[in-house]
């Protein structure tokens, strides 16, 4: 038999008997003749776990792993050793959705802790058990304000990532949601225009901090214009720089959402990551996905438990506003765990090497001459700025000097200079930037 | 240390510190502080913990949790089969780990190669001609796939196509998910065992329908033999049929969708192809479609040229339903897995986990009710004890098997029974392994007619008993905020 197959010749003698058949065909025999497969899969032959292993060595080796410069929502953070140890942990990672909570406590309990933290972070009273990833915790966040303003027209300010943005605008356009763009000005939205577009057709509006061009956005008085007409406003950010920045709540957001993956989560190429959503405790009934509570057992000892399930699709069918089933569990624990590393001391600290980093960077490259402002806007740890240098120059150079840099984020920003977009993170050192800058700084077209 | 009962906030000492970075060498002119009113005014207060305060709490933590290697997992419709070590280590390979998503494709071939090989063989399992890999879990693919029928029918101009038939056994997600993709639900009465009604189907196939989703075997683990049929009448009218991947490991080996009409199909990496669940997630939902909708994909899509792998977005996708590609570390590993098997094994999983299945529904006919006679597929369905006279009920049953070191099957679905225990054993599990379980269900039977308390208290083995729900949903303490706050309350009044 096969490694991960335990039956023997006499145990499947002794089951079918049992099950009173002779041939296992009798378990197909529903199956029409014209589509049971009666065929192999064309599909490569079995692998040893020795050429397995080599087979997917060879494939990583074709990957490169350069030293990174960019972010656009997926940020080189240090990742310490124990938290994939931990995570790893069978009883974490093989368990399921916790449906029996008395062999439960410790995702049920991890949970609540990851939902503590990001009602700390973000400064909202309740948050869920996590969502996917930092776009479609936007666009359910939306499906939500939709719920709680009962109308169709959203509002997204034009600095919000295109990734994300391209999500709630598929959401939107199945669910027949209306979407308004608000236009930006020097790089922030334009108060403006918002303040003409607010009106009492509006769910909600939809801005994003730091915004995709890294700019700290000021937020400030957009939230009562909002209520004053009973729309909302949903604020999407990197969980990591609400340890520094002022936080959504401050905002007066009613809902917070974004992505985890700043949270020392590997770049993985994309995935997995870890979506939040924050709310206020009225809303709470409105969150999509899981929510743990905490509660006590029959003797009295505190417990934790699945909780507020009659918003849950299992439950409510098609009235239910949300469709997720599971959340990212696993990386919540990831998140929860890193955090409780980093404490509050060790995420400042993230944040202040990612700024004196990246300001540092941003003051080389103007510098060289050929990279301009793009901006006059405030920053963290990611930020753009002008070229009129060739992009396949800067991508090859950069590329043999096994770096990652200067994604060019738009090629007709302002005549022929295009938006490039950089990000430092703690992981960076001096040494590294003046090699990019090196690199950069000797390029001509 | 089982009685460990701290929350991490509790464990936090003011000073302790559980990381170290880099000295920060940059010209000291460059202040965070320099920001001033962008800055947040008070500082997290988030837990101060040593690495080993932080290491033992979640060793601690994990001790209260059971997994698929603690112990026999039979939980119904979640097919929580073994999960393969090696693709843990396969899946954390630095060049998996340490690629940036928006890095140019000549500098991740390794990565977009497995995207185009796991699709291609996907395809070949479940008879389709193209995948994407982009959705996050099952009901992420539901959506994607709904998405994909409703465009199909609105670039086709035919405007009037709203409505999703949505059998009454289907799991929650396919009704949820046809109303998040903007679609109309027709429910359609099921026969007495879980199968389509063809009559009822024939009467709701109208010109407004845009196809119809479907679970085969369904939620009962039992193929419907009418299936070309279905398939044949929903096409006749004009829609599309999609199939719901929850139960395809009965299949690997036996049928493919494909074969049956269906014309979008997802699949749940996290059941079929043995990725760890995660205590919920990150699954992983890929979508395949006939080629007729493949130009329909969500982007961004991987194409290939003479064997070099490229990033590409076709005009007429739905758009993204994702930041960038999926959950990537699931599908590798679910890449190494179908490798591991290969085709001399793989269409050997759908027989074993059948086999399995039977066995138990056999051994246990005598002490829990079948509702429905004949074979069923990956997993099989009891309607509560076969001995109506106790009043143990299926959550009884539930929690005392948890007293024996089992985890409970689902429970309460599908709803067709009041009383439903949903057993799916899968084909990773031995007969030994088996013959223990019935062996204790057979026991716990025996106790509900003579003791029935010891099962009606259960569990009495677990570090903590049944939990006070009311009280959960009632005070929605829902973070450690919260609990101060309402420790504070009880105090106050004592």
């Amino acid at each position: 038999m096969f490694k991960y197959f335990p039956h023997t010749e006499n145990d499947l003698f002794a089951m079918k008997a049992k099950i009173g058949i002779r041939n296992t065909a009798d378990l197909f025999r529903d199956i029409p003749e014209n589509v049971a497969f009666r065929r192999d899969y064309d599909i490569p032959s079995a692998m040893s776990e020795i050429e397995l292993r080599k087979h997917l060595e060879a494939l990583a080796a074709e990957n490169k792993t350069p030293i990174v410069f960019s972010g656009m929502g997926a940020y080189d953070h240090y990742n310490p050793a124990i938290i994939a140890q931990l995570v790893n942990r069978e009883e974490f990672l093989t368990a399921y959705t916790p449906y029996q909570p008395e062999v439960a406590q410790g995702t049920l309990q991890y949970i609540f802790e990851f939902q503590s933290m990001v009602a700390m972070l973000s400064g909202m009273e309740v948050a869920n058990a996590s969502m996917y990833d930092g776009a479609t915790a936007t666009a359910e966040a939306m499906f939500m304000g939709l719920a709680i303003a009962k109308r169709n027209k959203f509002l997204v300010s034009a600095t919000v990532s295109p990734f994300v943005l391209d999500v709630i605008k598929t959401y939107a356009h199945f669910r027949g949601v209306e979407i308004v763009m608000v236009p930006m000005k020097d790089g922030v939205i334009d108060r403006d225009e918002l303040l003409a577009l607010i009106g009492d057709d509006i769910a909600g509006l939809i801005v994003q901090k730091p915004n995709f061009y890294g700019i700290i956005e000021d937020y400030t008085g957009i939230a009562d214009q909002l209520h004053a007409k009973k729309a909302i406003l949903i604020e999407n950010n990197d969980i990591s720089t609400l340890a520094v920045l002022k936080t959504p709540s401050d905002d007066g957001a009613d809902i917070a959402c974004g992505d985890c993956q700043s949270l020392g989560m590997p770049l993985a190429f994309g995935g997995p990551y870890l979506g939040y959503m924050a709310t206020k405790k009225a809303y709470a009934r409105k969150l999509p996905g899981r929510i743990v509570g905490q509660s006590f057992d029959k003797n009295g000892k505190r417990a934790y438990v699945l909780t507020l399930q009659a918003r849950e699709q299992h439950i409510r069918r098609e009235k239910a506003n949300s469709n997720i089933c599971s959340n990212q569990s696993l990386m919540a624990l990831y998140a929860t765990i890193y955090l409780a590393l980093m404490g509050p001391d060790g995420l400042k600290e993230v944040n202040e090497m990612a700024y004196s980093g990246a300001h540092y960077l941003y003051d080389e490259l103007l510098k060289t001459g050929k990279f301009f402002v793009a901006f006059e806007q405030p920053f963290l740890k990611e930020f753009v700025v002008k070229t009129s240098l060739p992009p396949d120059l800067i991508r090859h150079a950069l590329d043999e000097a096994g770096m990652f840099a200067a994604v060019v984020i738009d090629e007709t920003a302002s005549g022929m200079q295009m938006l490039l977009n950089f990000a430092v993170t703690e992981k960076r050192t001096k040494k590294e930037i003046d090699c990019l800058v090196a690199v950069l700084g000797g390029l001509s077209c | 240390m089982l009685n460990y009962d701290r929350l991490v906030f509790e464990q936090s000492v003011k000073g302790r510190k559980g990381y170290s970075l880099l000295n920060n060498t940059y010209p000291s002119k460059y202040q965070m502080a320099d920001l001033g009113a962008k800055l947040r005014l008070k500082t997290v207060p988030l837990p101060e913990l040593s690495e080993l305060d932080v290491v033992r709490h979640y060793t601690l933590l994990s001790q209260k949790n059971f997994g698929v290697e603690t112990g026999f997992y039979p939980l119904g419709s979640c097919t929580m089969k073994y999960n393969p070590k090696i693709n843990e280590e396969l899946a954390a390979l630095p060049g998996f780990t340490r690629i940036h998503p928006l890095q140019y494709p000549s500098s991740i071939q390794g990565t977009l190669k497995i995207y185009r090989y796991l699709s291609e063989m996907l395809s070949e399992i479940v008879g389709m001609d193209a995948f994407t890999l982009n959705p996050f879990a099952g009901a992420h693919g539901e959506l994607t796939g709904l998405m994909i029928m409703k465009q199909y029918h609105l670039n086709r101009q035919d405007f009037k196509r709203t409505k999703v038939i949505v059998p009454d056994a289907a799991h929650g997600t396919n009704p949820a998910s046809s109303a998040v993709a903007g679609m109309d639900i027709i429910e359609i009465p099921s026969t007495a065992s879980g199968l389509v009604d063809i009559e009822q189907l024939k009467a709701v196939l109208n010109d407004d329908v845009a196809g119809m989703m479907l679970t085969n075997p369904n939620t009962l683990g039992i193929f419907d033999r009418n299936i070309c049929e279905i398939c044949r009448l929903v096409h006749e009218a004009g829609g599309l049929m999609y199939y719901d991947g929850a139960n395809l490991n009965a299949l690997l080996g036996q049928a493919r969708p494909g074969d049956m009409g269906f014309d979008i199909v997802h699949v749940n990496l996290h059941k079929t192809f043995s990725t760890p669940h995660g205590g919920g997630g990150p699954g992983s939902g890929p979508v395949g479609v006939k080629k007729k909708l493949a130009h329909l994909l969500p982007g961004p899509q991987v194409k290939e040229t003479d064997g070099f792998c490229y990033i590409e977005t076709s005009a007429e996708s739905i758009g993204r339903v994702s930041g960038f590609f999926g959950n990537t570390l699931v599908w590798i590993r679910a890449y190494a897995y179908i490798l591991t098997l290969g085709k001399e094994n793989i269409k050997q999983v759908g027989e074993l986990a059948t086999i399995n299945a039977n066995y138990v529904k056999e051994s246990l006919k005598d002490d829990y009710l079948l509702p429905i006679e004949g074979p069923c597929m990956h997993e099989c369905v009891f309607d509560g004890l076969l001995d109506k006279s106790t009043n143990v009920t299926t959550l009884d049953i539930a929690k005392r098997l948890l007293d024996f070191g089992y985890h409970a099957p689902t429970i309460y679905f599908p709803l067709l029974f009041h009383q439903s225990i949903m057993i799916e054993p899968t084909e990773t599990e031995s007969k030994q392994t088996l013959d223990d379980f019935i062996a204790v269900m057979k026991t716990v039977a025996k106790e509900a007619k003579e003791h029935p308390d010891i099962v009606k208290e259960a569990p009495h083995a677990t570090l903590v008993s049944r939990i006070d729900e009311v009280y959960a949903a009632k005070k929605m303490i829902l973070t450690y905020q919260d609990y101060l706050e309402e420790n504070a309350k009880i105090n106050e009044v004592k």
